[in-house]
C-alpha cells in the first residue's frame, strides 16, 4: 500500500480538533501558544465538556484567543480574568470556566485577581503560560524574566540587585489553601503535550468534581521575544527555564 | 506479517514553516521545502513518505494543527 492510498477517512488517526476554528492563528511560527489552545479544545471535547464551556481571554499575545477556540468566549480587562472567571462561575455554577492567561496578564497586573480569586477557591481552571516576557509588546521583561536574561528592557540581562528576583507565582498559588490542584508542563515535545494535556485533563475533571481552584502552568518559548528560531528557543527554554521552573505536579489532591 | 504504516497530510498554505515538526519525527519523514508557501514560509512536507509510521508526534507538536495524520495496517 502506498503513501496516497493509506489517506482515507477509516485511517485517520489524528486531526485538528473542531473546537479550534479555522482561522490562522495570529502567532509567531513555533510559538506555543497554538499547542496549548489546541490540547485544552481537545481536552474538552474528549470531556464532552466544550459545549457547555465559557472560557476568559485575557490581554496579551493570546487576547484573540476567543477567535480561535470555537466555544463561548468573554474578553477581560488586562489581568482582570480570573475576576471576570469568578463572576461567570458563580452565575452559572454548571459550566465549565477556565481563564487562559499569559504572564505578563497573570503574574504582573493581576497577580492580585490571581492569587485572591485562588485563595478564595473559585471553582474555576487557570492555564497560565509563561514565556518569561512581554511577548506582544515588543519582549520587554516581565516579572517571570529569569535573571541575566536578556530582554527589550533589560539588555544586558536582568540584574537581580536593580530589577528584582523573578517571580514563581505557580509555587505562590500552590500555598493557598482553596486551590486543589497545581501542575506545570510543557509543550515543545510529543511527550511534553501529552503530560500537559494529562495535567490540564485532571485540571477540567477537578472543576466538575467541585474541588475549588486548578492552575495548570505552561512553560513556553517566545522565540521572536528572546530572537532566536523555534527550534533553538525551545533547546533554551529546556537549558535555562526548566532548571528555574522546575516540570511536574506541584499540588494534587489528598485522597 | 502485517506492518502499520502510516500517512501524513501537511496543509501547506497554513504552515508556517517553523520546523518543530522535524525534531518531533521519530523517522526523519519531515523537510522543508525549498519553495515558498503564499505566507512566504517554507513549508514542511512529507519527504521520506515510506518511513512514516502514522506516529502522529507531528501532529501533535505543531502549534498550527496543520498536520492530519493516517495509519493502516499494510501485509508486507
Amino acid at each position: 500500500m502506498v503513501f496516497e492510498d493509506i489517506i482515507k477517512t477509516e485511517n485517520l488517526v489524528y486531526k485538528k480538533t473542531s473546537f479550534m476554528t479555522d482561522n490562522t492563528l495570529s502567532y509567531c511560527p513555533g510559538c506555543g501558544h497554538g499547542t496549548a489552545h489546541r490540547i485544552t479544545m481537545e481536552v474538552l471535547e474528549e470531556l464532552g465538556l466544550a459545549e457547555n464551556t465559557i472560557g476568559i481571554a485575557p490581554v496579551g499575545c493570546s487576547v484573540l484567543a476567543y477567535d480561535f477556540m470555537n466555544i463561548d468566549m468573554q474578553q477581560a480587562a488586562h489581568g482582570r480574568a480570573p475576576a471576570v472567571a469568578t463572576g461567570v462561575k458563580r452565575c452559572w455554577p454548571d459550566k465549565t470556566v477556565f481563564t487562559y492567561q499569559g504572564d505578563g496578564d497573570l503574574a504582573a497586573i493581576g497577580t492580585a485577581e490571581t492569587i485572591h480569586a485562588c485563595n478564595r477557591g473559585e471553582n474555576i481552571t487557570i492555564i497560565f503560560i509563561n514565556n518569561g516576557i512581554y511577548g506582544m509588546t515588543g519582549g520587554q521583561m516581565a516579572p517571570t524574566t529569569l535573571p541575566g536574561m536578556r530582554s527589550s528592557t533589560s539588555p544586558y540581562g536582568r540584574d537581580v540587585e536593580t530589577m528584582g528576583n523573578p517571580l514563581r507565582i505557580t509555587e505562590l498559588v500552590a500555598q493557598l489553601p482553596g486551590v486543589s490542584f497545581v501542575s506545570r508542563q510543557a509543550v515543545h515535545t510529543p511527550r511534553n503535550v501529552r503530560k500537559a494535556k494529562k495535567a490540564i485533563k485532571t485540571a477540567f475533571e477537578l472543576q466538575t468534581q467541585k474541588k475549588g481552584t486548578t492552575f495548570v502552568e505552561i512553560v513556553s518559548n517566545c522565540n521572536s521575544g528572546w530572537k532566536m528560531t523555534p527550534v533553538q528557543s525551545n533547546q533554551w527554554m529546556e537549558e535555562n527555564m526548566f532548571p528555574f521552573y522546575p516540570l511536574g505536579d506541584i499540588k494534587v489532591p489528598e485522597k | 506479517m502485517a506492518k502499520v504504516k502510516g500517512a501524513i497530510v501537511i496543509d501547506k498554505e497554513a504552515c508556517k514553516g517553523c520546523e518543530v515538526c522535524l525534531a518531533a519525527c521519530p523517522t526523519n519523514v519531515i523537510s522543508m521545502a525549498s519553495e515558498v508557501n503564499g505566507k512566504g514560509y517554507n513549508f514542511a512536507y512529507p519527504e521520506l513518505k515510506e518511513e512514516c509510521t502514522g506516529c502522529a508526534n507531528c501532529a501533535i507538536v505543531c502549534p498550527d494543527g496543520v498536520i492530519t495524520v493516517y495509519r493502516a495496517k499494510v501485509e508486507a
